[in-house]
């Protein structure tokens, strides 16, 4: 076992955790961190099936990198993700109907999820198997972190409840919390991942961006010429 | 016509592509730091979804479909688990053809949106558009009204969204919340604006 977690494998496994999370860092994969986030369950679904695609799409593609030709890789891996989804797909539909109606188009949409693209360009195609599939699991958890961060304040603090069950009394079942209608709507999930890069951000100053425009202060006499 | 109008506006509006599905988001942050490039890639997202949509339409009801097969004698067939694969190939393609046509016939708008044009491939929006019409089972007229009213929608809110930071750029914002951060705030609040419409019965 040692040999398999050798520090390459742990590099891929712990970083995308925070200090390069695919997702508050990198900028990808954002559509479905935002929509299926009002719920704990749809959400650990959703971070599940997108965890499962990258790591063994990373590894498929991976697997045959050198017998790809550069002109038509795009399709080639593009077919491999879209043939792992299908079949998330159908299992979701066959084993758990109601969540993935919730999910709608959402499972469907984990083959333009740029995550999984991005870990097959950048990565898989130029490491071996076994790493690349560690790579998709890290960047898969790293997502599922946000994911399941942004989804717990939305469930709690929107309907009272966590995974379906009552964490706060409601009022209007006698109790004393009256739930935030907003954290149901969509632009909740941009304040609260908003939240989290600067929260990310103060822990980790170095991945805060340039400041396009200093803006001087007049009253100290240092004028505002760019 | 009056269910055609209704629908065209509530894509364009109330089921706004990027504000209230958040589809396409990831370009929809990174391309909208000027109104310009924005722009551009706001029109060449409403020209592939305006033919991707239909022409996904018309590939799902004469191959896919259950019992679609009818045509050539083939009954009881379902192939609809095959969507998502045909959906995002037929994007991939038309992409692909559209980028040669534009190349060759229109050299000034190829410069234009040439370089938008293989990103689009993997934007959700337009991949998002096609799943809808296939859920909601649009006919092919709805079908066309629908690509080009949700891809207008989504060239609409990258534009404001690039209006918006363009004048970001003189506030003072914390050093964390620089970029990215205030990026979606923004559009949140923007999302928070688009809601008004969504009380709107058509």
């Amino acid at each position: 076992m040692s040999a398999v977690l050798n520090s390459e494998t742990k590099k891929v496994l712990v970083e995308p955790l925070v200090s390069n999370n695919p997702i508050t860092l990198q900028v990808l994969g954002i559509c479905s961190a935002l929509a299926v986030t009002s719920q704990m369950t749809t959400s650990l679904i959703m971070a599940l099936a997108l965890t499962l695609v990258t790591a063994f799409s990373s590894a498929a593609i991976s697997a045959i990198r050198n017998h790809i030709p550069s002109s038509i890789r795009i399709i080639v891996q593009m077919t491999i993700i879209a043939s792992l989804v299908i079949v998330v797909d159908q299992i979701l539909k066959a084993f758990a109907y109601d969540v993935s109606k919730q999910l709608s188009v959402f499972v469907g949409l984990i083959i333009t999820n740029c995550i999984v693209m991005g870990r097959a360009e950048g990565y898989a195609m130029k490491n071996p198997p076994l790493e690349s599939f560690m790579d998709g699991i890290g960047n898969g958890l790293g997502y599922s972190l946000i994911l399941v961060i942004v989804a717990f304040f939305r469930e709690t603090l929107g309907s009272g409840k966590l995974l379906g069950i009552e964490v706060f009394k409601l009022t209007k079942d006698g109790g004393w919390y009256d739930p935030n209608g907003l954290m149901l709507l969509p632009p909740s999930a941009f304040f609260i991942i908003g939240l989290i890069i600067w929260g990310v951000r103060q822990w980790k100053p170095e991945q805060s961006e340039k400041v396009e425009f200093k803006i001087m202060s007049i009253a100290h006499g240092e004028g505002g010429h760019h | 016509m009056e269910a055609y109008i209704s629908l065209f506006v509530k894509a364009v509006f109330i089921e706004n592509l990027a504000l209230s599905f958040f589809l396409g988001m990831c370009t929809f942050i990174a391309v909208s730091k000027k109104i310009s490039t924005a722009m551009g890639l706001g029109v060449a997202v409403m020209v592939v979804q305006a033919i991707t949509v239909p022409a996904n339409n018309l590939v799902y009801h004469t191959l896919l479909k259950e019992n679609a097969l009818s045509w050539l004698g083939i009954t009881g067939v379902d192939l609809s688990f095959l969507a998502l694969l045909s959906c995002i190939g037929m994007i991939a393609a038309l992409v692909q053809i559209l980028e040669m046509i534009l190349d060759k016939f229109f050299p000034a708008l190829y410069s234009a949106l040439g370089i938008f044009l293989p990103l689009i491939t993997v934007n959700c929006a337009i991949l998002g558009g096609s799943l809808f019409m296939i859920e909601r089972d649009y006919n092919f007229g709805e079908s066309v009204t629908y690509g080009v009213g949700s891809g207008l929608g989504w060239a609409l809110a990258i534009t404001v969204m690039a209006g918006v930071r363009e004048k970001l750029k003189y506030s003072d914002i914390p050093a964390g919340l620089q970029g990215l951060g205030i990026t979606f705030i923004t559009a949140g609040l923007m999302s928070l604006g688009f809601m008004a419409f969504s009380g709107i019965q058509l």
